[in-house]
């Protein structure tokens, strides 16, 4: 029994810091279009990438390359390059969301391992089958919407290695299905790698309360005593009938260190912490938690619990330091 | 240039969409998608039922595609997609991969949520067996030219035109919800807003429709002086998407601007009639899909 830790990079610092504080594998991303984190200021050049494969090969460590957006018209050429260096770098896999980009990895570079990204929305193993049929992927990373039972019954089903989101930013709607950002923004995670671009972000002032835009959309407003969070679309209060709240999600985290040891038992191959826009330091503390967390429960999976001090370390790095077992515990659907 | 009636999203009652689709014969609808797609709690209708009204549209000579489900969770959802699949008669929309596996090497409609954004992924499920596609709504029409442009085999190309936008999906019911009630006993409230349930910002302004799990456009999606570029694309069919009242009489306005009977203006005018909210056509015009975008 086991199960692989892979923590986000968003530079290198993160990376190196990463595999020191315990994971198995870093997802990183190149710095343009191809990836789903393409915030300015973030992700790797090829000479840091070669430097941060470099420093986790020669402990041992995987590093894995997140080419997980959907290329568009005549711009096909730059998501297929990313493919091409992805090879030359010796990544230990790729992590892609569109189908015709799968197609010509696995026909260009047979030899390069595939992962179906979460954007891929692949929530059932027939579809997982598809992609295993079609380009030979070896591992889906599961969109955050299934319950365990359900992700228990995709893992009978199949030989693909199945990976899960643990901790961190939750997506509260099927990832690759959802294209809110760019009905307001014109941006989306699937065309251009950003949800709530913060380019189209505005803060204003305004007699009751401090408010949140994305382009023109109120998505939130602020009484003094109230802890303020990134504006994305779906954490924002809204009217519906009289009730003006959370319509679609409260500003929360993911947080399954607790489901564990069931994970481990349904044969989980992987879990996967989200957040390659967060700090070296942020990387450090959750990578920590999580490391003390598998051991312990592999070591004694009957008696396991978590840690107090990394529980409480996990809440407070929440997002609005609230977390939730989303939607694998059912009532949250 | 054809015209389809997509399927019903939001949840009707049985005796609603039979009288839906009884109307709909003096409608001037080439293609039907029939089918449930958004959530598998809707039972009002079952797949006989779909099936009986498929025969009666198609011994009236109108194509008849059926249309499945985008978000599959369980193994009843996949059980349901293998009955629908092995339905004998009619092809499949396929809306989720899964159904693209069961349906690979029969004719089928590869249908928009199945994330078509480039040549290489249209060139594979032209391979098996897809004889038309529904492009992603947030391409803008300059991609799916250039799309088109690149592709050297004949698949017929349709074009959501007219409806509110499905935006998202997600495992959470928001309209259960809205009602404090757990997803597994939603009391099918959705069955109160066959337009959805309206999502407002706190500026009370509409901004998004509730659907069970669906979250659409509040604004209603609406191509029309586009019509002349997207026949020059060799774009071969525009769909309108069911609202409660009005679809016949868009349909209508739409079909008589097809046969420049009308101009664009005048179908705009007839169309606005019928409009349960504002229009917006951003995405085309590589916008923010609310936006509204006056051609001149």
């Amino acid at each position: 029994m086991s199960i692989e830790l892979i923590c986000p990079a968003g530079n290198l610092p993160s990376l190196k810091i990463a595999v020191d504080n315990g994971a198995d594998g870093v997802y990183i991303g190149l710095r343009n279009a191809t990836n789903a984190r393409a915030f300015p200021g973030l992700n790797f050049d090829l000479k840091t990438a070669q430097n941060g494969i470099a420093y986790a090969h020669s402990r041992n460590k995987k590093v894995l390359l997140a080419l997980n957006t959907f290329p568009q018209g005549h711009r096909w050429s730059e998501w297929t390059d990313a493919v091409d260096q992805a090879a030359e770098l010796g990544v230990d896999a790729v992590i892609l969301a569109d189908t015709g980009l799968l197609k010509y990895a696995s026909k260009t570079h047979p030899q390069l391992r595939l992962h179906l990204s979460v954007q891929g929305s692949a929530t059932s193993y027939e579809a997982i089958n598809f992609y295993r049929d079609h380009f030979g992927i070896q591992r889906a990373v599961l969109p955050r919407v299934l319950s365990l039972a359900q992700v228990d019954n995709i893992i009978s089903n199949t030989e693909v290695e199945i990976e899960l989101f643990g901790f961190g930013g939750l997506c509260v709607m099927v990832e690759g299905r959802c294209i809110l950002s760019s009905y307001v923004t014109g941006e989306s995670p699937n065309t251009a790698g950003v949800c709530s671009p913060a380019k189209s972000v505005r803060w204003q002032p305004s007699p009751e309360g401090l408010e949140s835009r994305l382009g023109d959309v109120l998505l939130d407003r602020y009484s003094d005593d109230e802890k303020t969070g990134y504006p994305t679309l779906c954490k924002g209060r809204f009217t519906v009938g009289d009730d003006t709240y959370y319509a679609l999600e409260e500003p929360t985290s993911l947080n399954t260190i607790e489901l564990l040891p069931e994970m481990l038992k349904m044969g989980i191959s992987a879990v996967k912490i989200e957040g390659r826009q967060r700090s070296p330091a942020y990387v450090a503390q959750v990578t920590r938690a999580w490391r003390t967390a598998i051991d312990d429960a592999l070591s004694s999976p009957t008696a396991f619990s978590v840690r107090p001090e990394s529980m409480s370390t996990l809440e407070s790095l929440s997002e609005g330091q609230q977390n939730t077992l989303g939607a694998y515990y059912r009532s949250w659907k | 240039m054809k015209l389809s009636l997509g399927p019903i999203l939001t949840y009707w009652h049985q005796h609603d969409v039979r009288e839906f689709y009884e109307q709909s014969l003096d409608w001037p609808v080439d293609i039907y998608y029939l089918g449930e797609v958004v959530c598998s709690r809707r039972h009002e209708m079952r797949l006989e039922d779909w099936l009986e009204i498929a025969a009666l549209l198609g011994a009236e000579g109108r194509e008849v595609i059926l249309s499945s489900q985008a978000l599959l969770e369980s193994e009843s959802d996949l059980k349901r997609l293998r009955k629908l699949s092995d339905n004998g008669i009619f092809a499949l929309e396929t809306n989720d991969m899964s159904a693209v596996q069961l349906n690979q090497g029969r004719p089928f409609v590869a249908g928009t949520h199945l994330n078509i954004y480039n040549k290489a992924t249209l060139d594979l499920l032209y391979e098996l067996g897809a004889f038309r596609w529904i492009p992603q709504v947030e391409l803008s029409g300059t991609q799916i030219r250039e799309l088109l442009d690149s592709a050297a085999y004949a698949i017929e190309t349709e074009v959501f035109a007219y409806g509110r936008l499905p935006l998202a999906f997600s495992s959470r019911c928001f309209t259960a919800r809205y009602y404090d009630l757990p997803k597994d006993d939603c009391q099918f409230k959705c069955l109160e807003h066959p337009a959805g349930l309206q999502l407002k910002t706190r500026e009370d302004k509409d901004f998004l429709v509730l659907n069970g799990i669906q979250t659409q456009s509040a604004k209603i999606h609406c191509l029309l002086d586009e019509i002349d570029e997207m026949r020059a694309m060799g774009v071969g069919a525009l769909r309108i998407s069911p609202q409660p009242a009005g679809t016949g009489e868009i349909l209508k306005a739409y079909r008589k601007l097809l046969d420049e009977e009308i101009s664009s203006p005048d179908a705009l005018k007839e169309i606005k009639t019928h409009a349960i909210d504002l229009h917006c056509n951003g995405y085309w015009h590589a916008m923010p899909g609310a936006h509204w975008e006056a051609v001149a």
